[in-house]
């Protein structure tokens, strides 16, 4: 049942991030070049366009929902499980929801570096 | 790619190396906290390491975000996960920790990993068509200023 529990709490950690790094990245390719912007109109307006933007702020709740899930993991399970499960997960869920949300050209060179980083992650963590 | 982008994607990964650090430390200073004691968990983030961690890694969210700003996703992961390498590296010749044949394994997966991504383009582009469900939305930041 603690098994469960820990595979449960992976699971959230890894839709959450996904979720938000996907809608941060659709946020910031909504706001365009942030140095080109803050050189044209100064970093108030940088602000502005991005805490204004819908998809950041969802971004941002994603991402505090995932640190909670990860605070609960660790709770039921141990942390050499949950921390490199969950972040070498969460390279292949963002390399499919950067292809399929974002419409990004995800290439063999992309995926074998996803794969390859997720590997290098559990290594990592032996 | 220009060097100030390498600059940024450099500074997601230090600041995010360095701001976990700062904080890991001034937690483990702190010892468990009590969930009868949840207030405490607000105070910790006036104590010098944790709040200077809490700006490491303001630092590292405002990189990150300048950085998906002009590349992809799929591009400033695996690019930005040197920082897996940097904290092996510290591991070993600054904490003097032991570092193991699987761990120096995983830091070759890696950096052959960044390797691979760094060689490709970092932004997909989308040539822009006539028909507005064709082409990409011009960007907020572009309207701006005109």
């Amino acid at each position: 049942m603690k098994q469960f529990y820990a595979w449960g709490a992976v699971a959230l950690i890894v839709s959450a991030s996904t979720a938000g790094d996907t809608l941060l990245s659709h946020a910031m390719k909504q706001v365009g070049d942030v140095a080109e912007l803050r050189r044209r109109s100064g970093l108030a307006t940088v602000l502005g366009c991005v805490l204004r933007n819908t998809s950041f702020l969802l971004g941002v709740s994603a991402m505090a929902t995932a640190f909670y899930a990860m605070l609960f993991g660790l709770s039921w399970a141990d942390v050499s499980f949950v921390i490199p499960a969950s972040t070498s997960l969460t390279f292949i869920t963002n390399a499919f929801a950067a292809k399929i949300f974002l419409h990004e050209r995800v290439d063999r060179r992309r995926w074998l570096a996803a794969l390859l980083v997720a590997g290098g992650v559990v290594l990592l963590a032996i | 790619m220009t060097f100030r982008k390498y600059l940024v994607l450099a500074g997601v990964a230090v600041f995010a190396v360095t701001g976990d650090s700062l904080v890991s430390r001034g937690m483990k200073q702190v010892g468990g906290i009590s969930l009868h004691r949840l207030s405490s968990i607000i105070l910790v983030v006036f104590r010098p390491e944790i709040a200077l961690g809490v700006l490491f890694l303001l630092a590292f969210f405002a990189c990150y975000m300048a950085a998906l700003s002009w590349a992809d996703l799929t591009y400033v992961l695996p690019a930005t996960s040197i920082s897996f390498i940097l904290l092996t590296l510290v591991a070993k010749f600054v904490l003097h920790e032991n570092v193991s044949l699987a761990r120096w394994l995983g830091v070759l997966l890696i950096s052959i990993g960044v390797g691979f991504v760094t060689q490709g383009p970092a932004l997909t582009h989308r040539p822009r068509s006539d028909h507005p469900l064709d082409s990409a939305p011009e960007p907020v930041g572009a309207r701006i200023g005109r």
